[in-house]
């Protein structure tokens, strides 16, 4: 026999081998509440590509043999409300095995707990604040890092790349997200031993930064860190360009957004901020994953890789749970899932049911955020 | 230091300028002209928009929203202004009009430009920066300061050297008076109209070409301390606008550089306070209150 009829015959046999299976395989229906519409639909639309493209993946992998996964998608509207609502069909009418979701951390709030009181496991993929997601209950876990996962090392090493030793810190004061990004870095700063030489503030409507900055600037610090959300950000970064400071400027998770870069243009060169996704990563599972958007034409970002590797660790929890695809077995899967290869890197879930891999450190290069190495 | 009072001094430039047109309708008419702030608002957006749409440089973008800012002033006038001048309640009338006026510019712009912040592409505005005082300033806000000075001087001689500026002074002084002697004062009040929003309309757009922002609610930032500019630089007086707003420019930063940003307006209107109660007139107000 030929090579080429060999390779033919065994194709044909393992087709064979396919449809048999898929005859007797269980389905595990994956509830996704995503917001695809409203302030946050930036994030949902993303999020489902990376879904329905880990659905895929997995599905044709044969990782699980005698299990298919199954996505039902549905928008959340960016509201508690609309996402409460989702929650109850996916949770008693579309009788999910599991759920990812929903996109924002006001929206998991108040959906999780109907979850966790069904007992029904849920995996966040975007949720990032502090406290208040996996404290809602045994079956509520984590894929995305928060804030103080990304900066505390991301800024660790920066220092050990650049070596500043004087910080000094602006942020907005009048709103909850950018207070308590002022937090994490004022703790990251602690523990890396970084001297606060000075600390200002604005508030959301302001357009003038010149003042505290220039405050700021005369107390020369070798860094800036900023906590603003997109539009602030890209003023203060305007401003203390033009006020001649050239060092390195630090900026929170309001910073990673295109339209940041957009606004500031070239002030944004040399701005660093920390990601949870490393995009440039040449580990075999982040290639596979870029090769599988690159397919769908999607570019993808940070919050695609997070959805794409919620899916991956739901395929995860089934196998170690044996295939079995019940509710329970699922959760107690979640629980074990080890050092699972993702996109993300070497995936985890601690005992909080918070996940843990290693962020990445960027920064804006030519108009674009790129891994520092 | 030196970076600080020119920060100061820059702010204070836009602040002088808007409170110049607010002090000017106050002088010649004793009414406040509440939607001064939205014609700040409107007339940065047509400059932003001459730009997007038309292309035209800043240069002439300039110019051409400051006209439209001087029309949007004659509309004012004549709307909310005119119909209820011969009241005996007029002021407060006036009040209520012009406020109701300001929410329906205010109102408009939402409905064409969208609540977010519009911006200049990068690119249309001159960026370089030069070293004065100790500090660095951009070529920008250095223009803006000189055109703010400039337009000062201007008004100065035409209120104070031509026949308009003489019409506009005996209006001030009384309207009765000077219609016996032949001045026609709805032509003069109009004029003053045109001239204040010309004025809060130059701000606007500066303003926006310094901060690289426009948006429905801009005037908001300027409505309330344009106010407490006219009135610690005495109701009417010119002099005393531009002097309070540039005091008022340089109190603000080194408020923000010293004692932190949450303490900004709080002091600004502690001081406001402070001034009215030891000189009720303003510090230009029992020297210049007919000045107009």
């Amino acid at each position: 026999m030929r090579p080429a009829r060999n390779i033919a015959l065994a194709a044909a046999a393992s087709a064979v081998l396919v449809s048999s299976t898929a005859r007797a395989e269980t389905v595990v229906r994956i509830g996704a509440a995503l917001s695809m519409t409203g302030p946050a639909a930036v994030y949902g639309v993303t999020q489902k590509a990376g879904i329905l493209a880990a659905v895929d993946e997995v599905n044709r992998s044969g990782s699980l043999p005698g299990v298919k996964l199954e996505a039902v998608i549905d928008d959340d509207a960016s509201t508690k409300e609309q996402g409460i609502a989702l929650f109850q069909r996916f949770i008693h009418r579309d009788k999910v095995a599991v759920i990812i979701g929903p996109t924002l951390s006001n929206t998991a709030t108040a959906a999780d707990p109907l979850a966790q009181a069904a007992r029904v496991p849920v995996v966040a993929v975007s949720n990032t604040a502090p406290k208040g997601i996996t404290d809602i209950g045994d079956c509520i876990f984590r894929v995305s890092l928060t804030e103080a996962q990304v900066i505390t090392p991301a800024l660790a090493r920066m220092q050990s790349r650049l070596g500043f030793k004087k910080a000094g810190i602006l942020y907005g004061n009048d709103d909850a997200y950018t207070q308590a990004g002022y937090n994490v870095m004022r703790a990251a700063l602690d523990e890396a031993k970084i001297a606060v030489v000075g600390t200002q503030t604005f508030a959301k409507p302001d357009q003038d930064y010149s003042a505290q900055l220039t405050a700021l600037k005369s107390l020369s610090p070798d860094i800036l860190m900023v906590s603003a959300l997109a539009e602030n950000a890209a003023g203060i970064v305007v401003q203390a360009r033009q006020l001649g400071w050239k060092v390195p400027i630090w900026g929170g998770n309001g910073f990673n957004s295109p339209a940041f870069i957009k606004i500031a243009g070239p002030a944004a060169e040399g701005v660093y901020a920390g990601t949870a996704w490393n995009k440039s990563s040449t580990e075999q599972a982040n290639q596979a994953f870029l090769k599988a958007m690159a397919a769908r034409g999607v570019d993808p970002d940070q919050f695609c890789a997070q959805a794409y590797t919620g899916v991956l660790v739901v395929a995860e929890a089934v196998r170690l749970a044996g295939m079995k695809t019940g509710r329970d077995d699922i959760r107690a899967g979640l629980a074990r899932v080890k050092d699972l290869e993702t996109p993300l890197g070497r995936f985890t879930f601690e005992p909080n049911r918070d996940g843990t891999h290693a962020p990445a450190l960027q920064e804006v290069k030519d108009g674009k955020f790129t891994i520092v190495p | 230091m030196g970076q600080q009072v020119l920060n100061g001094i820059f702010l204070g430039s836009i602040y002088a300028l808007f409170a110049l047109g607010y002090t000017l309708v106050f002088g010649v008419l004793d009414m406040l002209n509440l939607a001064h702030a939205a014609v700040f608002m409107l007339s940065a957006f047509v400059a932003l928009t001459l730009v997007l749409r038309l292309h035209l440089g800043i240069a002439f973008a300039l110019p051409l929203a400051v006209l439209s800012a001087a029309l949007f002033g004659l509309i004012l006038e004549r709307v909310a202004f005119r119909p209820l001048r011969d009241r005996t309640d007029s002021n407060v009338a006036g009040l209520i009009s012009s406020l109701a006026m300001a929410t329906v510019f205010e109102a408009v712009a939402l409905e064409v430009f969208g609540p977010n912040i519009a911006r200049f592409p990068i690119g249309t505005l001159p960026d370089r920066q030069i070293a004065v005082l100790g500090g660095v300033v951009s070529v920008l806000k250095l223009g803006i300061i000189a055109l703010a000075l400039a337009i000062f001087l201007a008004l100065t001689f035409l209120v104070r050297r031509t026949r308009l500026g003489r019409d506009l002074r005996a209006v001030a002084e009384s309207p009765r008076a000077a219609r016996i002697v032949g001045v026609d004062v709805d032509r003069v009040v109009a004029a003053a109209f045109a001239i204040s929003s010309a004025l809060g309309g130059a701000a606007g757009v500066l303003f926006a070409l310094a901060f690289n922002a426009v948006s429905p609610d801009m005037g908001r930032s300027v409505e309330l301390k344009g106010l407490s500019v006219i009135i610690v630089g005495g109701m009417g007086s010119m002099p005393g606008a531009v002097v309070a707003g540039f005091l008022l420019g340089v109190t603000e930063v080194f408020v923000v550089a010293y004692l932190g940003a949450s303490w900004r307006d709080a002091l600004s209107f502690a001081g406001l306070f402070v001034i009215l109660v030891l000189r009720p007139r303003g510090l230009f107000g029992a020297a210049s209150l007919r000045e107009a």
